[in-house]
C-alpha cells in the first residue's frame, strides 16, 4: 500500500496544500528539537563547570521559548491538517456523490457507498492530522540530527547512520514474512470471529429446538480457539515492532557507552557527550510512530481508495445540454437489436433485443426473476447504454428523454422529507391541489390522510414506516404527478397482500389509461388487459399477441 | 486513572469493566509488564545519563561497570519486554472478550426472541455483537494503557523524589497534568465539537443515504441535479463546522506538548538551583533532567485511551440494556412434570402484546389443537398469526386470558418442557454456517443416519442432498447463502419433522418463495403432516382443502372458522383473500374478454 495515494494529490486541492504546510511545520519541529537538545546539553553542562542559575538565565529563557514553540507548531499543525482533511474529505464526498447520481449507482451497492461518504472517509482525519505529518518528521529529523550529530562527533554519527535505515528496511523485511502467515490465517480467524454472530442470529431456531443452553459451551471453545489462533499469528506479527524497538533502543545505548567511554579517556567534552545522547533518540523517534499509525492510517488511504475505485469505474455521462431534439414529439419505443452487457458477467443481460412500441400502445413483458426485465426498463429509462445495438432514442439528450417517462419501480425508494415532497419528485411545482389529486387518483389519498400529519407527515429513514403497499402507491402518485406520456412499471404488485394489491391494481388500470405503457412483471394475470405480451428470458425476448386472445 | 470512567455513562463503562474481574490477575500481570516496558525506556535515559555525567568527572573505569552493563541490558530489554507485554495483553483481551460473549449469549438466549424484536430491524443486532467485540480492544487499548502509564510515571516521580523532591513534585504536576488533566478536557471539547456538528452531520447522512439508494429514482424523475445541490449545502456546512472545531480539537496535542517542556524546563531549573546551593550533585543533575525528559513517554498514549474509553460508553450502554433487559415470560419457581404426549392446547380469551406500549397483537383468541388435527391459522399480514406460534412456544406470556395444555395452564410448565412438545420451525427459520448434516441434526442430536434420511426424504430434501458432490457435508455457507429460498425452507421442515414434536407449529413455511417453489413446497408438506397435530401459520391460502380446520384472523381476532368449503361459500375475509390470490383473470379465461384493448 502506498503511504500517499498520488490521486488524492491530483483530485483535491487541499491535499497538496497541506503537504507544502505540513514540509514546512516539520522543518521547524525539527529545528526546535535541535535546539532544545543544544539548549538542554548547555544548561547541564554549564551547571557541571559550576556556573549558576544566574549565569545560565539566556539559555534558560531560551529553553522556555523552544518549548512554547514546539507547543504552538504541535497547536497550529494538527489544526490545519484537520481543517485540511476536512476539505479533502468534502471534494471527494461531492465527487463520489455527483458520479452516482450521473451514472447510476453501478456497480456499487447504495448502503456501502453511503457509509463511505460519510463515516468511511473520516478515517481521512487519522490520516492527514497524525501519520502524514509523522511521516514528513521522519525523512527530515532523522537527517537534521544525523547532520548535527556529525557535527559534534563523526563516530556517533556513523553508528546512527547505520542503524536508522535498519528500521524501515527491517519492517519491509518481517512485515513480508509475516504478511504471507497472516494471510494464510486470516480466513480461519474471519469464520471463528463470525460464528458468535451467527449463533446469536440463530437463537430462536436454538430454542425451539431446544439446543440454546448448549451453545454457551461452544461459544467458549471457539472463542478460546480463536485466542489460540490469534496468539499464533501476533506472535510472528509483532516480531516486526520488536525489531523496532530492539534497534532503536540498543542504538541508543550504544551510543551511550561509546560516548561515555570516549568521555572517560578525555576525547570529547561533557556538553557535545550529552547533546549527542538527548539527539540520539529523537533520530528513531519519529520513525517508530509512523509504524504506529501505519495501519490506524491506511483505513484512510484505503477509503480514498476505494472512492477513486468508483469514480473511476462505470461510464461518466457528461452532464446533457438541452439541445433540441427532433423526434419525440410522440412517445415511441423503438429497440433495434439491443444488446447489454455488465461487465465481470458471462452472459449478456439483454440479447439481440428488438422491440417496437406504438404511441399509446400497451406491453406487458413476463418473465421469471433474473430474465432481463430489470435490465430492459434500465435502457428505456437510460440508466443503462446498450452495449451493442441502436435505440429510437438515443440521439436525445437522457435528461430530456426522462422527462417524458413516468417510472413506478418494484421498490420505490421514499426520501427522507414529507409525504407531499416525495409524491413531488413528479413534478416540483406542483401545487397543493395537484399534489391531492395524484394521491386520490394513485388510492393514496385516504392512508395518508389517516397519518398523524396527513400530507406533513416525515417519511423515510427516520420517518413513519410505510407498507409496501402504501410505498407502491407514493410512486403511483409520483406517476399521476409526472403525467408523462411514456409509463414504465416494473411488477407493481409484487410482495404485496391482498387487500393492498387490489388497490394498487386499480390504480395502476387508471394510470395507463391513454398512455404507452411498458409493463415488466413474472405475475401472468397482467396479460389480460395488454395490448400485446412479449416472454423474456435469459436475456431474449420474444412478442407475442396477449395470451387470452391468441387461445 | 480512576477518573477517566467519569467522563459520562458512568455506570455502563463500569459494569463493562466489571466483567473482566475473573481475569483481574491476568490484567494486572498485563499491567505490569506494559509499566516494566516504559519504566525501561525511562532508565535507559536516565542511567545513560549518569553513565555520561560520572564519566565527565574521569574516574576509574570500574566505576562505569554496572553503569555500561544496566545500559545495555536496558537497551535489549524494552524490546523483549514491549514484545512480551503486547502477547499478554492481547491474549488477557480474548480471554474478556469470550467471558463477555457468553455472558451476553446467555442473556439473549434469555430474552429471545420476543426481547429482540427491538434488534431485529436494520443490522442493530450485528452492531451488538461488534459491542461485544470491542471489548478486547477497550481492554489493549483503554484500560491497560493507563494502568501502566501510572506504576511508570509513579517510578519515575519516586526515582526524582530520591534525588530533589521539589523536582520530584513538579514532575508528578506535568505528568498528571499531560496525562489525565489535558486527555479528559480533550474528550469533553471533542465531544461538544461532535454534537455541534452533530445535526449538520445527521443532515448530511440522510442525504447521501437518500441520493445513493434513491438514484434511479431520482435519475429517473430528473431529480438528480436537486440533490446533488442539497448534498453540497449540507457538506459546505458540516464543512464549516470542522473548520471552526478544528482549532479546538488541536488544542489537547498543543497542550501535552507545552506541559512536557514547561514541566521539563522547571525540573532543569529546581535542579540547576539545587546544585548552586549545594543540595544537588552534579551527577545527579543529568540524571534528574534526562529521567524527566523520558517520563512524558509513559503519558503519550493516554489521549488516545481516554476517546477510547469515552467511545465505548454508547458499547457498554447497549450492551448492559441487553443483561439488564427483562424476561419476557414468567417461569414457574416449581415446575409441573413435562407434559406427556399427545398434547391437547386450547386457548381461551387469550390477549398478547409485546409491550405496554403496543397496540394488541391478539385481542381475546379462542382456538383449540387437538391430537392428530390439523389447523391453518390465516389472514392479512399483521393479523397476529405469529404471536400465537411466538405464545405457544412459551417466547411470549399472554397478559389475560387462558392457555391450557393437557387441561394445565402453560406457563405452569418449564419453558424448555413446553418447547420438548411444542416445536416446528419458526418464521424465518436460521440455516447456520455450517453442514448440512449438522444443520438437520441439530434437531435431535442423537439421530442416526436413517433418522436424518427419513426427515429429508419427507422434506422431499432427498434427491437434492444426494445429488451434490459433497452430499451431506455440503457447507451452506453463512446464513445458508448457497442454497436457494425453497431449499432452505425445506431444511427447516425436515428440522421440525425429525425433532417431531407432538404439536408440530409450521411458520409461514412458504414465505418469500416464487409461485411454482410455493406450490410444490405447500403439497409436500401437507403431505408430511398428514395424521400429526399441526398448527399450519400462512397467509397463502393454496391447498388448505386438506386440512381439517382454518381459522381466519384480523387484527388479533378470530373472525371466521370453518373447512375452506365451508368458509368459500360464507361472504367474508376468507373469501376476498381466496379471490385476490386467485385472480380471476387467471381462473376465468375468456370472461371479460370485451374489455380487453387488443385490436
Amino acid at each position: 500500500m502506498k503511504p500517499l495515494d498520488p490521486r488524492l494529490l491530483r483530485h483535491a486541492r487541499a491535499a497538496r496544500a497541506f503537504l507544502a504546510a505540513a514540509v514546512a511545520f516539520g522543518l521547524v519541529t525539527t529545528g526546535l528539537v535541535v535546539a532544545q537538545a543544544v539548549l538542554l546539553a548547555r544548561i547541564l553542562a554549564g551547571a557541571f563547570d559550576g556556573q549558576g542559575v544566574a549565569a545560565l538565565t539566556s539559555a534558560f529563557a531560551l529553553l522556555l521559548a523552544v518549548a512554547a514553540g514546539r507547543a504552538l507548531a504541535e497547536y497550529g499543525g494538527e489544526a490545519m491538517a484537520l481543517r485540511a482533511a476536512g476539505a479533502v474529505k468534502s471534494r471527494l464526498r461531492l465527487m463520489l456523490v455527483e458520479h452516482v447520481l450521473r451514472s447510476g449507482p453501478g456497480a456499487v451497492r447504495p448502503g456501502e457507498a453511503a457509509t463511505l461518504a460519510t463515516r468511511g472517509l473520516d478515517a481521512l482525519d487519522p490520516y492527514f492530522a497524525r501519520y502524514l505529518p509523522q511521516l514528513v518528521l521522519a525523512c527530515l529529523t532523522p537527517t537534521a540530527v544525523l547532520a548535527v550529530v556529525a557535527g559534534a562527533d563523526l563516530l556517533s554519527a556513523i553508528v546512527i547512520a547505520a542503524t536508522v535505515p535498519l528500521i524501515p528496511v527491517f519492517m519491509i523485511l518481517v512485515g513480508l514474512h509475516t504478511k504471507a502467515r497472516t494471510e494464510r490465517q486470516w480466513t480461519l480467524l474471519e469464520r471463528l470471529g463470525g460464528h458468535f454472530l451467527d449463533v446469536v442470529q440463530g437463537l430462536p431456531t436454538l430454542k425451539v429446538f431446544g439446543r440454546a443452553r448448549a451453545q454457551a459451551a461452544v461459544i467458549r471453545e471457539v472463542t478460546a480457539g480463536h485466542r489460540r489462533a490469534t496468539l499464533r499469528t501476533l506472535r510472528v506479527a509483532f516480531l516486526s515492532a520488536l525489531v523496532l524497538e530492539l534497534l532503536s533502543t540498543l542504538a541508543v545505548a550504544l551510543v551511550a557507552v561509546e560516548v561515555g567511554l570516549r568521555l572517560l579517556g578525555g576525547g570529547m567534552p561533557y556538553e557535545t557527550a550529552l547533546l549527542v545522547l538527548l539527539l540520539a533518540p529523537e533520530a528513531y523517534l519519529p520513525l517508530r510512530n509512523v509504524g504506529a499509525q501505519f495501519h490506524a492510517s491506511m483505513e484512510g488511504v484505503t477509503a480514498a481508495g476505494r472512492v477513486f475505485e468508483v469514480l473511476e469505474s462505470g461510464p461518466s455521462e457528461p452532464p446533457a445540454r438541452p439541445v433540441a431534439a427532433p423526434g419525440i414529439d410522440d412517445a415511441r419505443v423503438s429497440l433495434d437489436r439491443v444488446t447489454v452487457r455488465y461487465p465481470g458477467r458471462d452472459r449478456p443481460a439483454l440479447s439481440d433485443v428488438s422491440l417496437e412500441v406504438e404511441p399509446g400502445e400497451r406491453l406487458v413483458v413476463v418473465g421469471p426473476s433474473g430474465a432481463g426485465k430489470s435490465t430492459l426498463l434500465a435502457v428505456l429509462l437510460r440508466l443503462v447504454e446498450p452495449t451493442e445495438g441502436r435505440t429510437g432514442f438515443g440521439h436525445v439528450p437522457a435528461e430530456q428523454w426522462r422527462r417524458r417517462v413516468a417510472w413506478v419501480p418494484q421498490d420505490p425508494y421514499l426520501f427522507a422529507g414529507s409525504v407531499a415532497d416525495n409524491i413531488r419528485l413528479g413534478d416540483p411545482d406542483a401545487s397543493d391541489d395537484a399534489v391531492r389529486r395524484a394521491a386520490r387518483l394513485a388510492g393514496a389519498d385516504e392512508f395518508i390522510r389517516r397519518l398523524p400529519d396527513g400530507y406533513d407527515t416525515p417519511i423515510g429513514e427516520r420517518g413513519s414506516r410505510l407498507s409496501s403497499g402504501q410505498r407502491q402507491r407514493i410512486a403511483l402518485a409520483r406517476a399521476f404527478l409526472r403525467d408523462a406520456p411514456l409509463l414504465l412499471l416494473d411488477e407493481p404488485t409484487a410482495h404485496l397482500d391482498g387487500e393492498s394489491a387490489a388497490a394498487v391494481r386499480a390504480a395502476v388500470e387508471r394510470l395507463m389509461e391513454g398512455r404507452t405503457v411498458v409493463l415488466v412483471t413474472h405475475d401472468h394475470s397482467w396479460t389480460r388487459g395488454a395490448d400485446r405480451v412479449a416472454e423474456i428470458d435469459g436475456g431474449r425476448l420474444t412478442v407475442h399477441r396477449p395470451l387470452a386472445v391468441a387461445s | 486513572m480512576t477518573a477517566i470512567p467519569r467522563i459520562a455513562h458512568r455506570a455502563p463503562l463500569l459494569r463493562l469493566l466489571a466483567l473482566a474481574r475473573p481475569m483481574r490477575g491476568r490484567l494486572l500481570v498485563a499491567a505490569l509488564a506494559g509499566a516494566a516496558t516504559t519504566a525501561a525506556g525511562i532508565a535507559l535515559l536516565g542511567v545513560s545519563g549518569f553513565l555520561i555525567a560520572r564519566a565527565a568527572e574521569h574516574p576509574n573505569v570500574t566505576a562505569l561497570t554496572i553503569a555500561v552493563v544496566a545500559v545495555r541490558a536496558l537497551g535489549v530489554g524494552r524490546g523483549v519486554l514491549r514484545y512480551a507485554e503486547r502477547l499478554i495483553s492481547h491474549d488477557v483481551a480474548f480471554r474478556v472478550m469470550g467471558d463477555v460473549r457468553v455472558r451476553i449469549y446467555r442473556a439473549l438466549a434469555r430474552i429471545a426472541p420476543a426481547g429482540l424484536r427491538d434488534l431485529r430491524s436494520g443490522d442493530l443486532l450485528t452492531r451488538l455483537v461488534a459491542d461485544v467485540d470491542t471489548t478486547q480492544d477497550l481492554f489493549v487499548r483503554g484500560v491497560l494503557p493507563p494502568a501502566a502509564a501510572a506504576l511508570a510515571g509513579g517510578a519515575a516521580v519516586g526515582a526524582c523524589a530520591f534525588l530533589l523532591a521539589p523536582a520530584a513534585g513538579a514532575l508528578a504536576a506535568g505528568l498528571l497534568a499531560a496525562g489525565a488533566v489535558v486527555p479528559l478536557c480533550s474528550v469533553v471539547i471533542a465531544r461538544r465539537a461532535a454534537q455541534r456538528a452533530a445535526a449538520a452531520r445527521g443532515r448530511l447522512t440522510t442525504l447521501v443515504v437518500d441520493a445513493f439508494s434513491g438514484a434511479p429514482d431520482l435519475i429517473a424523475f430528473g431529480a438528480a441535479e436537486r440533490a446533488l445541490a442539497s448534498v453540497a449545502a449540507a457538506d459546505r456546512e458540516l464543512t464549516r463546522q470542522t473548520r471552526r472545531n478544528a482549532f479546538a480539537l488541536a488544542l489537547g496535542s498543543g497542550l501535552c506538548t507545552a506541559v512536557t517542556g514547561l514541566t521539563v524546563w522547571a525540573v532543569l531549573l529546581l535542579g540547576v538551583a539545587a546544585v548552586e546551593d549545594g543540595d544537588l550533585g552534579r551527577v545527579p543533575l543529568a540524571v534528574l533532567a534526562l529521567t524527566a525528559l523520558a517520563a512524558f513517554e509513559a503519558v503519550a498514549p493516554l489521549p488516545a485511551a481516554a476517546a477510547r474509553l469515552a467511545e465505548t460508553g454508547s458499547s457498554a450502554r447497549r450492551i448492559t440494556g441487553v443483561l439488564d433487559a427483562p424476561d419476557p415470560v414468567r417461569e414457574p419457581s416449581r415446575p409441573l412434570p413435562p407434559p406427556d404426549r399427545p398434547v391437547t392446547v386450547r386457548l381461551r380469551g387469550v390477549r398478547a402484546r409485546y409491550g405496554p406500549d403496543e397496540p394488541w397483537a391478539l385481542d381475546g383468541v379462542d382456538l383449540d389443537l387437538e391430537p392428530g388435527r390439523r389447523v391453518a391459522l390465516v389472514g392479512p399480514s399483521g393479523a397476529g398469526k405469529s404471536t400465537v406460534a411466538a405464545l405457544l412456544l412459551r417466547f411470549l406470556d399472554a397478559q389475560a386470558g387462558t392457555i391450557t395444555l393437557n387441561g394445565r395452564d402453560l406457563t405452569a410448565y418449564a419453558a424448555d418442557d413446553v418447547r420438548a412438545v411444542i416445536g416446528g420451525c419458526p418464521q424465518d427459520p436460521h440455516v447456520f454456517d455450517s453442514t448440512l448434516r449438522e444443520n438437520l441434526r441439530l434437531a435431535r442430536p442423537g439421530a442416526d443416519e436413517a433418522d436424518l434420511r427419513a426427515a429429508a426424504d419427507a422434506a422431499r430434501l432427498l434427491p437434492w442432498i444426494e445429488s451434490l458432490p459433497q452430499g451431506w457435508d455440503t457447507p451452506v455457507g453463512a446464513h445458508g447463502a448457497r442454497v436457494s429460498g425453497g431449499e432452505r425452507q425445506r431444511l427447516a421442515l425436515a428440522r421440525a419433522l425429525l425433532a417431531d414434536p407432538a404439536l408440530l407449529i409450521l411458520d409461514e413455511p412458504t414465505a418469500h418463495l416464487d409461485p411454482p417453489t410455493r406450490v410444490a413446497l405447500t403439497t409436500d408438506l401437507l403431505r408430511a403432516t398428514r395424521g400429526r397435530t399441526t398448527l399450519l401459520i400462512t397467509h397463502d391460502l393454496a391447498g388448505l382443502d386438506a386440512v381439517d380446520e382454518i381459522v381466519v384472523l384480523d387484527r388479533g381476532r378470530v373472525v371466521q372458522r370453518g373447512t375452506h368449503a365451508a368458509l368459500l361459500r360464507q361472504d367474508g375475509l376468507y373469501r376476498r383473500l381466496w379471490a385476490e390470490q386467485h385472480n380471476p383473470w387467471e381462473d376465468r379465461p375468456g370472461e371479460e374478454q370485451s374489455a380487453s384493448r387488443s385490436s
